[in-house]
């Protein structure tokens, strides 16, 4: 029995690397629990009794590539999800970014684009409006399209609707979108600031000069060293008292540049960036 | 009879124990977890389901009743021996290759997020014959195919005795689709757990 888990964990690695190798995505430092689900819910689709079946298929047939790329970055995503870190948010970093003539913001993981959404409406309603620039990215192409187009069904936007009244929203949330058949578009008026692009956090370089970066329930799905590496890019792309944003279960404690940061929200998982001392 | 099964596994060692519970969760832990003593040597890894905004009160109450620590599972963290994990909420919580914990906020598996399956089949792929699974009281299905998950690996399948289960629901739907090992009430299985893990 546990030569099977030990198996399936070599060709897991296996995968991965082929993978890599082939078209140049790069899953090897991912937590495995989370991708091996993932993996075999594609590879039962495929009906491949074994994932080394499913390697020689990807290896072969780019179409069976794309079909598992689309299963590994599933993007589960909402708006305004923790509406106490939205309300932190408002409380201890909008302030500062008021004072700032030039915004510049990162949305690292953006998924479908829902988070993206949340901020900007936040902002908006803040006033930071003055000179604004939003990056949000992803690997996942298909959800990069549907955070462009802004278009999600109506019946989620009845859940987001209360958590926009969770974070005490100053407006009305039907004001930001407009209702189609099933759908709510969102307005157009916050997509102004916003640039959507294809970005990897495992291979691509630093963004510079951010005021601000959230990422949110991404690094959970890296390893340890991944999740190092990348909180490094994320220091190297924050301007000195820049803000660092994540997930409610993730910390930059364990991270080599941790020491860099200093907490500011360690319920919610806000960081600063910090500015280097004068003596030095 | 329930003894003697007992004792036939306690010639296995046994590494870890993954415990699911829905409704009816928190006085069934208040019973069992104060069962495990003090020095009791096996990692417990528990999804309750839970609202996703609910706050740490319910480890930190665990913690005071039990004798052993109950907390929150941290991503990435090690796998340590006499702690009791819950998995957060609104949060996967799933065992990894090298025995350190991740979380993940993928879609809701049988409509939870945590779920019980999740971590079952995961720590089923890991520790083989050496790990106990254990479902408690609860209104969902969820845990059933975990449990079959860890029976299928080798390990022990443990469920409450539904007629002592606040809801028998989960229970009875674990039995129907598992061979389990022990049908007990709560006190006993804490009693099992202890013996298990000496
Ligand atoms: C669970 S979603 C989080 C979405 C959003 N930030 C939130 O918290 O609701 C994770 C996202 O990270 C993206 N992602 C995973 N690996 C990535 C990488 N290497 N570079 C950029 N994005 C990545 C996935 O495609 C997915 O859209």
């Amino acid at each position: 029995m546990e030569i099977t888990a030990e198996t399936e964990h070599i060709e897991i690695r296996l995968l991965l690397e082929a993978i890599y190798l082939k078209y140049g995505y790069d899953f090897r430092s991912y937590a495995e629990a989370s991708i091996s689900r993932r993996i075999k819910r594609n590879m039962r689709l495929n009906g491949c009794p074994h994932i080394s079946e499913l390697q020689h298929r990807i290896l072969h047939d780019a179409r069976a590539f794309q079909q598992l790329m689309t299963d590994l970055s599933v993007s589960v995503t909402e708006m305004f999800r923790n509406p106490d870190f939205y309300q932190s948010l408002r409380q201890q970093i909008v302030p500062g970014l008021l004072q700032i003539p030039f915004v510049k913001i990162w949305c690292a993981g953006c998924a479908s684009g829902e988070e993206v959404y949340s901020l900007a409406i936040l902002l908006k309603e803040e006033g930071v409006t003055q000179q604004l620039q939003i990056y949000a990215t992803d690997i996942n192409e298909s959800a990069l399209q549907i955070a462009e187009k802004g278009i999600y069904p109506l019946d989620k936007v009845k859940e987001y609707t209360s958590n926009y009244h969770r974070i005490n929203g100053r407006g009305d949330f039907v004001d930001y979108y407009t209702a189609l058949y099933d759908n709510a578009v969102m307005r157009s008026g916050l997509k102004r600031n916003i640039t959507f692009a294809h970005h990897n956090m495992v291979t691509d370089g630093s963004f510079g000069e951010m005021n601000l970066i959230l990422c949110r329930n991404v690094m959970i799905y890296f390893n340890r060293d991944l999740q190092n590496r990348v909180f490094q890019l994320f220091c190297d792309s924050l301007i000195p008292g820049g803000f660092l944003c994540l997930g409610s279960r993730e910390t930059i404690q364990y991270a080599n540049c941790a020491n860099q940061f200093d907490p500011v929200n360690v319920h919610e998982k806000i960081y600063r960036k910090k500015f280097p001392c004068p003596g030095l | 009879m329930k003894k003697s099964i007992a004792k036939n596994f306690l010639a296995l060692d046994y590494e870890a124990i993954v415990m699911g519970v829905s409704a009816g969760g928190f006085q069934a832990l208040t019973i069992l977890l104060p069962c495990l003593p003090k020095n009791f040597s096996l990692p417990v890894l528990i999804v309750q389901h839970t609202i996703p905004n609910a706050d740490d009160f319910f480890p930190g109450y665990l913690s005071q009743k039990a004798h052993v620590p109950v907390r929150h599972a941290v991503d990435k963290e090690p796998v340590m021996p006499g702690i009791v994990y819950l998995a957060p909420p609104d949060y996967h919580l799933m065992v990894e290759y090298d025995r350190t914990l991740s979380l993940s906020v993928d879609d809701p598996v049988n409509f939870a997020r945590p779920s019980i399956d999740v971590l079952f089949e995961t720590a089923a792929a890991v520790y083989g014959p050496h790990l106990v699974g254990v479902i408690l009281t609860g209104a969902s299905a969820d845990g059933s195919l975990g449990l079959k998950a860890v029976k299928d690996a080798g390990g022990l399948a443990i469920v409450q005795h539904p007629r002592t289960a606040e809801v028998d629901f989960m229970p009875k739907s674990a039995i129907r689709t598992v061979e389990v090992d022990a049908i007990l009430p709560l006190k006993a299985i804490g009693k099992m757990l202890a013996r298990l893990a000496d």
